[in-house]
């Protein structure tokens, strides 16, 4: 008798909402008596949820949110409606997303800034290292030319200012104990492009100029230079040559000239 | 969650009754909306406006009434209607059965996931046309065995037991004994 009564498609019309009020209320007992068409009920049921469900066309997210709003409001917050939970996922995804995005993107910013800040560190240091490595060279020199000047034993030789420059001077130490010879030429002016100042020592019976070093510049290390040591120098002269030195003096560029 | 699990929850006006009862059926009544106003965003409004009238209303539905479900299937189907009247587009039910739920998926090809609409227009096109135009007279339509009869132009006797026989056609392709 079941059989019939569900073969007869009433239960379909009874879901889709089409019956009678007194068809309805007679399913409605049928099914609170029996089992097989209350299972029947939702079986068909879950065949049209599932069909309409499937042809729907995409509904935005937006929906849910705008209905939650017009609740609110008509029921002055009278309705309780919590935040739908994925919605609110999907949203605290996003955000996460973004608060990541910005993350990377401020960690990208902050590395180079970190990067190019040692960058500038170290080559600032290496300049550091560079003057502290020159001055200290620098000192050096002084201190040696120091010890030479005030050396017990060092003799001064005092070279004056000869005709192509009345103002020139310079003098010749001569450490007799270390032998060692040094030529002050702070008193020189910076020899011209392409010219370099040549240092003899001279043999005045008769007179041989040997060379003994050359200048290039009267500013390095303080204007103190080592020359080679000549013994038994007995002048020393200091002339103005062409890059490289010559291999006697040009007399008529005679800067300084002076007697041991 | 079936209407059995929900029920339950929104007598007890839970906190989650309202997201899952939207969860549940949302999707579906939007297809029975669209099937019948044929434009998303007017769909959409009618749709807000339905879940508003549900839960205002929902303390007069109870079981003697039928099923949840069909309680919220007639009012889906009377607000797409009303709306489709105020809107004087045309207020010839007849104009209602031009198009079929089949033609949403032709809407829809354009907007989602073409490979979900060719999916569900393989699974809706193994029912027989004769099932497509009845289901969605009756289903999605709401029109009674006499208007449906008539648009369809077979025996009144029949419209109930063809119905039930395209139901059981559905229920085989979707696996649902």
């Amino acid at each position: 008798m079941n059989r019939e009564y569900i073969e007869s498609g009433i239960l379909e019309l009874y879901v889709f909402g089409l019956l009678s009020e007194s068809d309805m209320q007679e399913v409605q007992q049928m099914a609170a008596k029996h089992k097989d068409i209350e299972q029947e009920i939702v079986a068909i049921e879950q065949a049209v949820v599932n069909l309409s469900y499937s042809v729907s066309p995409h509904l935005s997210a937006e929906n849910f949110e705008k209905i939650r709003q017009k609740l609110i409001e008509k029921h002055d917050g009278f309705i309780v409606m919590q935040p739908r939970r994925d919605t609110f996922a999907q949203y605290l995804g996003w955000a996460a997303a973004v608060v990541l995005l910005f993350g990377l993107g401020f960690q990208y910013y902050r590395y180079n800034e970190v990067v190019e800040e040692n960058t500038k560190v170290v080559a600032q240091r290496s300049q550091f290292e560079q003057l502290v490595a020159s001055l200290e060279k620098k000192n050096n020199a002084t201190e040696e030319a120091l010890s030479v000047i005030r050396g017990k034993n060092t003799a001064t030789v005092r070279l004056a200012g000869q005709a192509v420059a009345p103002q020139a001077y310079a003098r010749v130490y001569i450490d007799r104990d270390a032998k060692q010879t040094y030529v002050d030429v702070a008193g020189l002016p910076e020899p011209p492009k392409g010219k370099v100042y040549q240092v003899w020592a001279l043999k005045l019976n008769p007179l041989a100029p040997t060379s003994i070093g050359i200048i290039a510049s009267t500013t390095d290390k303080n204007g103190i230079f080592t020359v080679d040591t000549y013994e038994g120098a007995e002048a020393f002269g200091i002339t103005l040559e062409p890059e490289g030195g010559s291999p006697s003096p040009t007399l008529e560029q005679l800067y300084t000239l002076g007697k041991v | 969650m079936t209407q059995e699990e929900l029920l339950p929850l929104i007598y007890k006006k839970d906190n989650k009754a309202f997201t899952l009862l939207y969860d549940m059926y949302s999707k579906s009544l939007y297809g029975i909306v669209f099937n019948i106003i044929k434009d998303k965003e007017e769909s959409e409004d009618v749709l807000q406006e339905i879940f508003v009238k549900i839960w205002k209303n929902i303390d007069t539905y109870n079981e003697s009434k039928g099923r949840f479900f069909t309680w919220i299937l007639n009012i889906a189907r009377n607000a797409a209607i009303d709306r489709l009247r105020s809107k004087s587009l045309n207020n010839n039910r007849k104009n209602l059965s031009v198009d079929n739920f089949v033609h949403i998926l032709d809407y829809n090809s354009a907007t989602i996931n073409k490979i979900d609409a060719i999916g569900i227009k393989e699974f809706i096109n193994k029912l027989k046309p004769k099932c497509i135009r009845l289901i969605d007279l009756l289903f999605f339509k709401g029109y009674t065995q006499q208007e449906a009869s008539e648009e369809l132009e077979i025996p009144l006797g029949t419209v109930k037991t063809q119905n039930r026989n395209c139901i059981n056609e559905l229920r085989n392709i979707l696996k649902i004994s």
